[in-house]
């Protein structure tokens, strides 16, 4: 194996390129196999067995894709409901393995996925906050001394004693925005999870991003909102059902996006998307 | 910043970066990547590579504890009441299975039954109320499970830590019902240590397969009521282990508490040591259910983020 250099003299990082991947995703399938039930039970299960009938689907959320995060890089993934972002960045986290293929992550990861750092809502602010951190495996030490930095974030001080089903739907999603960016971790994804709280809290977390995308921290940033996505990344991938169609600077890709938008699907076989 | 331990000393170019950096800081740099380094690979049989898992199991252990301080906290575990709350069930329940079984035997009891009797129904609660909450400990979890990667099997161990708190105030309860029945305390009563342990091994396992299947039938749960109390009348607690007929001896056999319990009676009652073949075949069972829930477990928690 070749060194590591996460230091920021380019000249020597250079010479040691392929060590300074944060995230590599090689060749990766995911195929969600769901039964149709809703809620399955050993009952119907039984009561079904004589038809042999099998009601479960297959959905391929991604198909054999190949991705590389730098360390450092701030990436956007961009693309239609039900493309495979959420799920390929799951796969990021660990959450989901691979159906084929390989992930391999250097580093350690926050998620901050679709809303909720893991959170109890019968549970109060500060429970969940402990829990959450030590499951993503910090130490006690850690969270004691992320904890306050949390809570200040996060402006409520006053509930963190308070069951989180109390909690306004802004709260929450502040709640697991300054967990996820006050764990200083090495790899942050975040899953649509910019646009919470009111004005005065999105104008802070947009800037928060900011400061985190700008030091050296791999982001991996799935949004619906293509501005942030333009002024936060260095690079952009547009995914299509579960399928990597593009890939470049974050202009030239929103740019194709919103053309492919416009236009619909005819659009893709187009030459110059 | 950091680098790998096998490159060449004499590399100018090595030299140059090592200069960059204090050495301190380098090398725990150095420490941190190696230890987050995660490769995710599909799982041949199913199962994710067992040394890195039990690793991370073992790193993140604080998460099971806090889990289970913060179930205790929410039953008010902490206050002289909760406590009394705890004992108040269990304690019920023996007063009845006192009455009843004492007009069945004609009144014609053996010394120290009632202790017998509660001490039986305490350790069984314990088994039962760790394998009863478990169900719940996946599908519980929720968006924890949903958003965060970390060894699953956490959650059921966690309600088995919690299953064990509530274990020690009543077991509290039983000393002076104890001393005041006149059974005897020697140095055979510590073999009481290694009896809980077996059973909480095997209550782990069964903790772990129940709350994995309950991702599958959701209606496992509702099982649970019946299946356990089925298992408290098969265990030595209403009776003795000494006193089955002959044509029901499997029972006691069949059943993977039923040496532990047996045995747990004979230390308390008897102030004998356990006996070996019931302690020998509750080590057996602990070890078989819990290598087999855990690795039940395992092969099938990398699903549960899709499932739940
Ligand atoms: N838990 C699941 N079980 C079965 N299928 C799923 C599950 N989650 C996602 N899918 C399917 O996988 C595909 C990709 O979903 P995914 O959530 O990754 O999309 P997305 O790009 O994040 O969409 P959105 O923009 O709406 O968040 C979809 O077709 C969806 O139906
Ligand atoms: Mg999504």
């Amino acid at each position: 194996m070749s060194s590591l250099s996460v230091s920021e003299t380019a000249g020597i990082a250079q010479a040691s390129a392929d060590a300074r991947v944060s995230i590599r995703v090689e060749d990766v399938s995911v195929t969600y196999r769901t039964s149709l039930e809703k809620k399955p039970t050993m009952k119907t299960t039984l009561l079904r067995l004589g038809r042999r009938e099998r009601i479960v689907r297959e959905i391929e959320a991604l198909k054999h894709v190949n991705l590389e995060v730098r360390q450092g890089e701030v990436l956007g993934i961009l693309g239609a409901n039900g493309a495979g972002k959420s799920t390929l960045v799951r796969t990021m986290a660990g959450i989901l393995p691979p159906t084929i293929g390989r992930v391999e992550v250097r580093g350690r990861v926050s998620t901050l996925l679709a809303l909720g750092v893991g959170f109890n809502r019968e549970l109060s602010g500060r429970e969940n906050v402990t829990l959450g951190g030590l499951a993503a495996g910090l130490s006690r030490a850690q969270l004691r001394d992320k904890y306050d930095e949390i809570v200040e974030f996060a402006e409520l001080e006053e509930f963190m004693d308070m069951p989180m089903n109390t909690y306004s739907s802004g709260m929450y999603g502040r709640l697991a925005f300054s967990v996820a960016v006050n764990m200083d971790p090495d790899i942050l994804l975040i899953d649509e999870a910019l646009s919470v709280g009111d004005a005065k809290f999105r104008k802070k977390s947009f800037k928060k991003m900011q400061e985190l995308c700008a030091q050296d921290r791999t982001v991996v940033l799935v949004s619906h909102a293509l501005g942030s996505i333009e002024e936060l990344c260095d690079r952009a991938v547009w995914m299509h059902k579960g399928e990597l169609q593009m890939e470049g600077e974050p202009d030239d890709v929103v740019h194709a996006y919103t053309k492919f938008l416009d236009v619909g699907e005819d659009a893709l076989t187009m030459e110059d998307l | 910043m950091s680098t790998e331990i096998g490159t060449s000393p004499g590399d100018p170019e090595l030299d140059a970066r090592q200069a960059v950096v204090a050495p301190e800081h380098d090398e725990e740099r150095q420490v941190e990547w190696k230890t987050e380094q995660h490769v995710y690979e599909p799982h041949r049989v199913g199962l994710p590579p067992l040394g890195p898992y039990v690793r991370e199991l073992w790193r993140r252990r604080e998460f099971a504890f806090e889990l289970s301080r913060t179930t205790l906290r929410a039953q008010h575990f902490e206050t002289a009441f909760g406590k009394l709350w705890l004992v108040l069930n269990p304690m019920l329940l023996a007063f009845v299975y006192f009455v009843l079984v004492d007009i069945l035997r004609h009144g014609h009891r053996p010394h120290g039954y009632f202790a017998h009797l509660v001490a039986g129904i305490f350790l069984y609660y314990f088994f039962s109320g760790a394998v009863r909450e478990s169900v719940k400990s996946v599908v519980g979890g929720g968006r924890l499970v949903l958003n965060t990667a970390f060894p699953r099997t956490l959650l059921p161990l966690s309600t088995v830590i919690t299953a064990f708190w509530r274990f020690i105030p009543t077991f509290l309860i039983y000393i002076p019902i104890h001393l005041i029945s006149g059974l005897p305390v020697n140095l055979a009563t510590l073999w009481i240590i290694p009896i809980v342990l077996t059973i909480a091994f095997i209550a782990a396992g069964l903790a772990m397969f129940v709350a994995a299947l309950q991702v599958y039938f959701r209606d496992v749960k509702s099982f649970m009521p019946y299946v356990l109390r089925l298992w408290l009348y098969a265990s030595p607690v209403l009776w003795y282990p000494n006193e089955v007929p002959n044509h029901w001896e499997w029972i006691l056999k069949a059943n993977p508490i039923g040496g532990p319990m047996a045995a747990w009676s004979v230390v308390l009652q008897k102030g004998h040591a356990a006996p070996p073949v019931d302690m020998l075949t509750g080590l057996a069972w602990a070890v078989g259910l819990f290598v087999a829930g855990a690795l039940f477990f395992m092969s099938r928690e990398r699903e549960f983020a899709v499932r739940l």
